[in-house]
């Protein structure tokens, strides 16, 4: 549209709606692509570790698997800086290696959302791991996948801890 | 006893909401003065109420009255007095009386000080303003009564959530509510215009400052909601597209779309019906953030456990303002004539332009954030929409915005002279095409950072091009130059000031591009480099806080073999509720931030705490024009406001601004 040159001739409203429309179809056309395009590559699954059991996967799909991480499971590596775990939805469990710095609220027992690759000797190599929630919730995904392997024991009521609107993680 | 004068005056504040709801719209369809002025007395009578609950439910906080169920839930009494008064809104049941406050504030802003506006208008506007009044006060009283009792009273409370107990995020929620509730009024605005039939020059001066006013309290907002996570999450990011950001982010691209495009209504009476249809969509985006955020459907990060029924009354809400809303749009805007016609390369064009960007990238932030939920819904799995998604679809609409926003300025009304405005920003394009090429030879980075450098630099050398024809710098004498700077109108001058102070905030974000971050284990007396600095952990010592026990470590920071600061970083462990919060050490030079963080302590194979620490670095350079250039955004859009049309055409309009902040 900018680069088109000014008609010296009084613009009808009908070709004036004609320019616009035709814009509005570039961007809205240029941003489906986009959109489209980007879904294919930051879409990511949620599954938990029984999921992971019954479906087949493509190879390399980044996905996200959650559940509780399992007591007695948690081991350090290369002096605290590699650490190996179990994600557990108390019926299934999956083994999950992870390189960095653990979240603050990351302990055996508690909720966990972790984010990677199923390995080929099926082990999941997380590329982050979330637990930003406050000790008593549960991330939402879990207790689903708690309620779906039917282990889910519903807590004391929690502290009502609701940060106003707009508050970050 | 004051929890039940609290109590008692939401509920008259209702029956006066209903009143207002009703008796002005019978007032303005029959020209009845009488009925009319009732809108106004209920609006005011209103305030007054919904301001005696607020203060009942903030003295409870205040004083620490455990026999009220939410003050229990929320509060202790060893909280410092700022985090007992942001306790206030920092609970569901207390935010929504926010909400209404401001919502009442609004309303009685435009019964107050509307005596300029058309007696049918203005009745019509305070009845819409007081439906959505009668439904978020049915809200609060059916579902969420913040003046519940407790029996027994327990003999201390559970504490607000540490993390949330940080000055920036006190303030966050009330000029994001601000902000969410001042678009009501373009709401109201543009549903009294339907009902009247006819929109004109008037209507959108009087919108234009509402909208305005909204859209800086929504700006500052999410501005410090954003530097509350940057220092206090210690990831040492500034916005994460966390679907509880992006609540907030939708309604913040409407508006200022809205506002574009309300000037092409004040000044031109085109694109009457698409302003109307834009101030309809904001306030509806803004419920939709409120219901994102207050019912609990969306998968974040964030800490929310709210109950079903309250996010069924909220979308119950949403439906009858969203089909309301555009169903007399629907049925009404047909019948609204259009003025104005205007070539495609136009200063109108050029804000079509503006609005069909921002509206395209709202989409994208809109369908990033909601497509989850919608395949939650059908059961076809669960998943997230990661940040690429944002960077790939939201980033490159705003590049050709960015272009446009250096030469649509400098085009003139109707019918614009685009081949001249270019030729004017010879020199804009010149320093632009230098400092990229300096910028590609001095510190090569990936190639979309050098994009949007150039592009932040060609918004403000263009934008300060526009100022220097207005000003008509070097065509003319200095003198007379800085004279016609003096006159310059005020909207003029915020014009100005916001966009460059976009400009700075790109540069800001871009600049992330070359921020370094080094993640180690530390013993004390190591050290390590980041940046040209040398980092060494001197130690790390447990200290005891108000109500915390912190773990802080000592970190010298040298330069060149000098000291030149020592930072403190902390990680504080609360009790009341048990949670650890991580205190960011930030060295700002303006330029650019050093930022640590540490972490856990490292553990042996048998569970003894060894020497050792996790310590996060990063150096983010120029992270700090983020904020300041929301600043002056916001800076830009107050100057506007005291621009001499509100001022002259409505008198007190521009003032309703500070008053609204609520005490």
């Amino acid at each position: 549209m900018t680069m088109a040159k000014p008609p010296h001739r009084v613009l009808t409203a009908k070709r004036r709606r004609l320019y616009f429309l035709l814009v509005a179809a570039i961007t809205l056309g240029g941003a489906t692509v986009l959109i489209l395009s980007a879904f294919e590559d930051s879409l990511v699954f949620f599954l938990t570790p029984t999921d992971l059991k019954t479906k087949s996967l493509q190879g390399n799909q980044v996905i996200r698997v959650g559940g509780l991480v399992e007591k007695g499971s948690v081991r350090k590596r290369d002096n605290g800086m590699e650490v190996r775990f179990a994600i557990t939805d108390l019926n299934n469990r999956v083994k999950v290696t992870y390189r960095g710095i653990l979240p603050d609220l990351f302990r055996e027992g508690q909720g966990v959302v972790a984010q990677g690759q199923i390995g080929i000797d099926g082990v999941f190599a997380a590329s982050e791991v979330l637990a930003k929630h406050d000790e008593n919730y549960m991330p939402k995904e879990v207790a689903d996948a708690l309620k779906k392997s039917g282990q889910w024991k519903p807590r004391a009521k929690n502290k009502g801890v609701t940060p106003a609107m707009g508050a970050k993680p | 006893m004051i929890n039940e004068v609290g109590h008692f005056a939401l509920i008259l504040a209702f029956i006066l909401a209903c009143v207002q709801a009703v008796v002005p719209l019978i007032g303005a369809a029959r020209r009845d003065v009488a009925l009319m002025g009732a809108g106004q007395m209920a609006a005011l009578g209103q305030l007054t109420f919904v301001i005696i609950a607020f203060a009942s439910l903030m003295h409870a906080f205040v004083v620490s009255d455990f026999s009220v169920t939410n003050v229990a839930e929320n509060s202790h009494s060893a909280k410092p007095l700022l985090y007992k008064i942001s306790g206030v809104w920092g609970n569901h049941e207390g935010s929504m009386v926010l909400w209404v406050l401001i919502l009442a504030l609004f309303g009685g802003a435009v019964a107050g000080l509307g005596s300029n506006l058309p007696p049918t208008l203005r009745a019509r506007v305070l009845a819409v303003q007081g439906m959505i009044g009668v439904g978020f006060l049915a809200f609060i009283l059916g579902t969420s009564n913040p003046f519940l009792r407790l029996y027994p009273a327990p003999s201390d409370g559970s504490g607000l959530n540490p993390i949330l107990q940080d000055p920036g995020l006190a303030f966050h929620p009330p000029f994001l509510y601000l902000g969410y509730v001042g678009f009501s009024i373009a709401y109201s605005f543009a549903i009294a215009a339907l009902i009247e039939g006819h929109v004109n020059a008037a209507w959108a001066r009087w919108v234009r400052p509402w909208t305005l006013a909204a859209w800086c309290a929504l700006t500052l907002g999410i501005s410090l909601g954003s530097w509350w996570a940057y220092y206090e999450l210690g990831w040492g990011g500034f916005w994460f597209w966390d679907p509880v950001e992006n609540a907030s982010f939708m309604p913040w691209l409407a508006g200022t779309a809205l506002l574009h495009s309300a000037i092409v209504v004040e000044k031109r009476g085109a694109l009457k019906r698409w302003t109307i249809l834009l101030a309809i969509l904001t306030f509806v985006l803004s419920l939709l953030g409120t219901f994102l955020v207050r019912s609990g459907v969306l998968t974040s990060v964030h800490a929310f456990a709210n109950d079903p029924e309250r996010g069924l009354f909220i979308l119950g809400l949403l439906v009858i303002a969203t089909v309301g809303g555009l169903g007399l749009y629907a049925y009404r805007a047909p019948s609204l004539r259009t003025g104005g016609l205007f070539a495609p390369i136009s200063r109108e064009g050029g804000l079509v332009l503006n609005n069909l960007l921002l509206g395209t990238a709202f989409a994208t932030v809109f369908i990033g954030t909601l497509y989850p939920l919608f395949l939650d819904a059908i059961g076809a799995g669960k998943v997230s929409v990661g940040v690429p998604y944002f960077t790939l679809t939201f980033v490159p609409l705003m590049l050709p915005l960015l272009i446009v926003m250096g030469v649509g300025p400098l085009l003139s009304w109707k019918r614009g002279d685009l081949a001249g405005a270019l030729s004017r920003l010879r020199a804009a394009a010149i320093i632009t095409g230098l400092a990229s090429l300096t910028i590609i030879l001095l510190n090569d980075g990936p190639a979309y950072a050098i994009i949007g450098i150039t592009l932040a630099i060609w918004l403000i050398t263009g934008t300060l091009t526009e100022l220097a024809e207005r000003i008509r710098l070097f065509r003319t004498s200095l003198g007379s130059s800085l004279t016609r700077l003096r006159h310059l109108p005020r909207s003029a001058m915020a014009m100005t000031i916001a966009h460059g102070a976009l400009g700075i905030v790109v540069l800001g974000i871009t600049a992330q591009a070359w921020k370094s971050e080094r993640i180690l284990i530390m013993t004390p007396g190591q050290s390590t480099e980041i940046a040209g600095y040398t980092i060494t952990l001197e130690k790390v010592v447990r200290v005891p806080g108000a109500n915390y026990t912190a773990e802080r470590a000592t970190l010298l920071v040298a330069r060149g073999g000098k000291s030149i600061a020592i930072l403190y970083p902390e990680k504080r462990r609360f009790t009341n509720p048990p949670q650890v919060t991580t205190e960011a050490a930030i060295r700002t030079t303006f330029l650019a931030d050093l930022y640590a963080v540490i972490g856990e302590q490292q553990t042996d194979a048998d569970g003894k705490e060894k020497l050792s620490w996790t310590v996060r670095l990063y150096h983010n350079p120029l992270v700090p024009w983020i904020w300041i250039g929301t600043v002056f955004m916001v800076l830009g859009g107050l100057i506007s406001l005291t621009d001499r049309r509100h001022r002259v055409g409505a008198p007190r309009a521009a003032r309703t601004q500070p008053q609204t902040s609520p005490a």
